[in-house]
């Protein structure tokens, strides 16, 4: 019996995989669902790297794990019971004699008992748990246990393993070789226990070696190890199929371990979870610059749907205590997001949250958000701003270019890249050059590019020159320049908030900061201009809101409605699109 | 005539050494000049010493006294001779500490009292002829010259020597029957060994036919051999009683003025040893003339030495650059193209001063340099998850920290500040720090993407990263002095990398 391989690991992981795990914080993502289990880390690992490429198998995905989120407590039995199988499979060394087929004969069969006992309590399982399952993987799964773990053939197995215990010695058959001595000796039966030996005895053919005869000894064991060869290479390659069938068991059921263990740390949190949709492509076809406005794309949900209610940074809400902020984001249709706004404002972890949710909802998980719509993307990258690079030859610009070189080595039609301060190793004028090419390549190839940048020049003309229907957030702030976390939708702002940071750091302001050049706060927030922010959430007050303070629970309204009060600025980006469709 | 104590430091003036590297170490990558300083010296614990920069011009100068002494290449051996014997008798010293055996111990101390006994009569040989300026080793070979000829050590080589030829002249048998061992003396017995292979030369057909195993010497006996060695001591009692009489009298032979020299000394030799490949590819070292409070400060041909010390492994090239500072001028604003040498640049700034107060030759010829008080770095780091702040104001913190703690004898490197914000903040943010390191009056070297920042007062100085003129791509790594003119050439890269419009939709497409 083989366990359906829902998981390909064959596959190899994509190239950008130490980058991407990397600046997506992968690490404390995975450390979450593992919880100190090796298989379940690496397998979560794979899978949200490689991710699926089929709408079916998501589906399939996703009713698994549906079963699993019901039955958590038969699904991490299920995993220990394989584990522990395998363990105590271990636990009986090898004699030492490796090449003595006897040896190896004896150690089979303790084996095969040890996981005989297991294959029974797994038959108990299914039995037990099968009507809780609905899922066609776990359905299939129990079914398959049922019909082949069933009484007889675990009666079957027993009665083998007793037999080859040999504790009434062994039977053997035997031919003439060259020379007339015996050869391809082989374990037989008896018929009748004790008959055989009885007749032979009779016939008076016995003899004993005697005690002290050690060379008649050897000799004797010499014929014994001829005779059980082919049984024990038999049994011990049984042995090898039984625990790869446990490994298969555990290997399947670690990635669903892993998320039910982020599951249970995410809602003993309170932090939301929503089962995606997935629909159609992760990015706008290759070469539409056509921009459907905001009715079209609801239109076309196939068209690179991305929409997000209560988006956020998993792995930060891992690391720290209060509740993290989330965001509203509405981009379906949008091939190019870019994120400007304050330092420190929440525009990392943005993009960091939408690529995690990204991975997630493509490998058939939850995602971190109220509610997630997306499509399958081709690929995922990431080009994040590095620290500099340890080779001291390497410049950063050099370093930074190679690697957006390697990602346009592999990158696809189709696929997302999520860039974070790319090019701001050179200066701003150049940096926005560069990057102005790779966007507009890049969009224009069917990329759906996410882009955080400080690069004024590069926002400034994306906004006025967009290559493709593109949406622009800002990191928001107060009136008194408190930071909130958030997002909104705006024109990107010549000026970030250093004058700011000096004054917090040094006490006084920075001369040569013209008072009152601090840009109003990103439009959805404004107390004076009551209006809504990206997906139609009524704006929270324009306090700021501290990472450390959980969100205002507001009550959610679906995306696919009009904000109760748009108004022209909030809807910049749908301007925008519209005037470049018109 | 004052005492021989250190070569590190004049009599009585011993500095307080750091207990750990500066702050600024790993970003100028001066961890990787230590760590390469100190690999294979771990016993001598340099680092400390490698931490500490001098205070004091006179400390400087006695330093590079030492250093023009051991620059006659004759000193430099004979002292690499001593350190070398001198870590023969460490190595026997060790099992003498050691082992269960009493026996053994003390033949591993005679064994140690000889190799001492050789050593330091041949350095007293060597040093002898040679002309000497350094107060330090002129001192040293003072205290040498009396040791050797003193009666104490007259004794006890005259003691090791008898012991030694004693025990070299003790012979025993072994008989192992069954499970038997017997000790008895040696009776001239034939060798069958010898016997059987002349037997049986005549069959040998060429002279490399030798099966031999050769086994590992081994510090320790085991149990069967420390029996048969206990009987074999009954069987020849004199010379294990003198030897147990050498180990009671010479337990301590070792002078310890002469053991400090051999671990001082390393800080000398570490870096020479360091420094001896680079000057054969042709960099240049010198001894800089270092004054307190001055800032006048000038180098040729100076260069990154962590960087020098892995290009000499590869073979690659190292390019050296010039600097001044003159009148006013306290800050080397370094702008230019990425790539194109302005951190190494910085980095170099910062070793140089570090190095010089260390007493040691530095990078580079005709230098002259501040003393400084405490160099300070401040080099991007990447944003960090956990701090939950974003870089810039991380950054601030952090150069806030080293105006706070800086002085007009600090030299500061500040490389690629406010990289994580806008032109219009770095150059706001620039302009001020800049202007507050030029009130506070220190050095520095200010790597940066704002030209504006060259030219901002008469403290500061621009110099540029440059490119070939040929294929703008290329980096030369030479920093000059020269105007800023905001040239990066970041679009030749581009290219060279494929990343331009064209480039990457036809990549894409593919």
């Amino acid at each position: 019996m083989h366990v359906a391989r829902d998981l390909d690991l064959e596959r190899e992981l994509p190239p950008g995989r130490e980058e991407t795990t990397a600046d997506l914080e992968l690490d404390t993502l995975l450390d979450a669902m593992a919880v100190g289990d090796g298989l379940v880390r690496e397998i979560c690992r794979r899978e949200l790297l490689l991710g699926l490429h089929d709408l079916a198998d998501v589906a399939h995905r996703q009713r698994a794990l549906g079963d699993c989120r019901a039955n958590p407590s038969v699904v991490r039995d299920l995993y220990a019971l394989a584990g522990e199988a395998l363990v105590d499979e271990r636990r009986i060394w090898a004699t030492l004699q490796r090449d003595s087929p006897r040896a190896m004969l004896g150690t089979a069969v303790r084996k095969l008992e040890v996981l005989a006992g297991y294959l029974r309590r797994l038959r108990d399982a299914a039995d037990e748990h099968a009507d809780a399952f609905s899922s066609p993987a776990f359905t299939r799964l129990f079914a398959q246990i049922a019909r082949e773990l069933d009484d007889g053939y675990l009666a079957r197995v027993d009665h083998h393993l007793r037999e080859l215990r040999l504790s009434d010695g062994m039977l053997l058959g035997a031919r003439l070789g060259p020379g007339a001595a015996g050869t391809a000796y082989s374990l037989r039966r008896a018929h009748a226990r004790g008959l055989l030996a009885r007749l032979l005895d009779r016939r008076g053919l016995s003899f004993t070696i005697p005690e002290r005869d050690e060379s008649g000894f050897r000799a004797l064991a010499e014929i014994e190890d001829r005779g059980v060869s082919d049984v024990a290479a038999a049994l011990t390659e049984s042995v090898d199929h039984v625990h790869a069938f446990f490994v298969a068991l555990r290997t399947e059921l670690a990635f669903y371990v892993g998320c039910l263990a982020l599951d249970e740390r995410l809602a003993a949190k309170g932090e939301p979870t929503c089962i995606p949709t997935l629909s159609g492509s992760g990015a706008p076809p290759a070469g539409d610059r056509r921009g459907p406005d905001a009715a079209s794309a609801g239109d076309r949900p196939d068209a690179a749907p991305l929409v997000a209610r209560g988006l956020y940074d998993v792995c930060l809400a891992l690391t720290i205590e209060p509740r993290v902020v989330a965001n509203d984001l509405n981009a379906d249709g949008r091939a190019l997001i870019v994120v400007t706004g304050a330092n420190q404002g929440g525009k990392s972890t943005f993009l960091r949250s939408v690529g995690v949710a990204q991975l997630m909802a493509q490998c058939g998980m939850f995602a971190p958000a109220r509610s997630l719509r997306t499509g399958l993307c081709s690929g995922l990258h990431t080009h994040f701003r590095r620290e500099e690079d340890a080779d001291m030859e390497g410049g950063r610009l050099d370093e930074e270019l190679g690697r957006m070189s390697r990602i346009a080595d592999r990158i696809r039609a189709g696929a997302m890249l999520l860039c974070n301060e790319s090019f701001a190793s050179t200066n701003e004028r150049e940096g926005s050059e560069i990057a102005r090419q790779v966007v507009r390549a890049m969009v224009e190839s069917g990329v759906r590019v996410i882009l955080v940048t400080h690069l004024f020049d590069l926002a400034h003309e994306l906004w006025e020159r967009p290559p493709a229907p593109a949406l622009f957030l800002r990191a928001e702030r107060t009136r008194d320049g408190g930071r909130t976390y958030r997002l909104g939708e705006g024109e990107p702002l010549p000026t970030s908030h250093g004058a700011d940071s000096f004054q917090r750091v040094f006490g006084r302001p920075l001369p040569g900061a013209r008072p009152g050049a601090a840009p109003p706060p990103a439009t959805g927030l404004t107390a004076t201009q009551p209006t809504a922010s990206a997906a139609g959430e009524p704006a929270p007050a324009s306090e700021p809101i501290p990472a450390s303070e959980p969100i205002p629970a507001s009550e959610p309204i679906p995306a696919s409605e009009p904000a109760p009060q748009p108004c022209a600025s909030a809807c910049a980006g749908d301007t925008r699109a519209a005037r470049q469709a018109g | 005539m004052e005492a021989f104590e250190s070569i590190l430091h004049p009599p009585g003036a011993a500095p307080k050494l750091a207990t750990e590297a500066p702050a600024w170490f790993a970003d100028l990558h001066m961890d990787r000049v230590v760590a390469s300083l100190t690999d294979g010296r771990e016993e001598f614990e340099l680092a400390p010493l490698l931490h500490t920069p001098l205070r004091d011009v006179d400390a400087v100068a006695w330093r590079q006294d030492v250093v023009r002494d051991l620059a006659d290449r004759r000193v430099l051996e004979a002292v690499r001779e001593l350190c070398a014997e001198l870590g023969l008798v460490r190595r026997r010293l060790a099992p003498a500490e050691r082992l269960p055996h009493p026996i053994q111990r003390q033949r591993w101390l005679l064994a140690a009292a000889e190799a001492w006994c050789a050593a330091v009569p041949a350095f007293d040989d060597r040093l002898a002829g040679l002309e000497l300026r350094s107060e330090a080793l002129i001192g040293l070979r003072r205290h040498v010259s009396s040791y050797t000829s003193s009666d104490s050590f007259a004794a006890l080589a005259r003691e090791t020597a008898d012991v030694v030829a004693g025990l070299d002249a003790v012979r025993y048998a072994v008989r192992v029957s069954g499970a038997r061992v017997t000790v008895g003396p040696f009776q001239d017995e034939p060798d069958v060994g010898e016997e059987v292979r002349a037997t049986f030369e005549r069959f040998r057909r060429t002279v490399a036919d030798r099966r031999r195993v050769t086994f590992p010497s081994r510090v320790q006996a085991d149990h069967v051999e420390t029996q048969i060695l206990d009987r074999v001591a009954q069987l020849a009692p004199e010379p294990f009683a003198a030897l147990a009489r050498h180990s009671e009298r010479h337990r301590e032979f070792r002078d310890a003025p002469i053991v400090r020299f051999d671990r001082e000394v390393q800080f000398y030799l570490a870096y020479l040893e360091h420094i001896e490949p680079l000057e054969e590819q042709g960099l240049r070292f010198s001894l800089p003339r270092v004054a307190a409070g001055s800032t006048q400060e000038r180098a040729s041909q100076t260069f990154d030495l962590a960087l020098a010390g892995r290009l000499a492994a590869t073979g690659g090239t190292v390019v050296v650059n010039d600097f001044q500072l003159r009148g006013t001028e306290r800050i080397l604003v370094v702008s230019g193209p990425n790539n194109g040498g302005k951190t190494t640049f910085a980095r170099a700034f910062g070793q140089l001063h570090h190095l010089a107060a260390l007493g040691l030759p530095v990078p580079g010829t005709d230098v002259r340099l501040l003393l400084a008080d405490r160099v300070h770095a401040h080099f991007e780091r990447e944003e960090e998850l956990r701090t939950l702040r974003g870089g810039f104001e991380d950054e601030l913190h952090r150069i806030h920290e080293i105006l706070e703690a800086a002085g007009p004898d600090s030299v500061l490197i500040m490389n690629e500040s406010f990289g994580s914000t806008t032109l219009h903040d770095a150059l706001l943010v620039g302009s001020e720090i800049v202007r507050r390191i030029s009130e506070l009056g220190a050095l520095c070297v200010f790597v940066t993407f704002v030209d504006e920042l060259a030219s901002l007062n008469e403290h500061t100085v621009s110099m540029m990263s440059t490119v070939d003129p040929d294929d703008p791509a290329r980096r030369t790594f030479r920093v000059v002095r020269r105007p800023a003119d905001g040239l990066a050439h970041a679009a030749a890269v581009a290219r060279r990398h494929r990343l331009t419009y064209e480039a990457l939709r036809e990549r894409i497409a593919r």
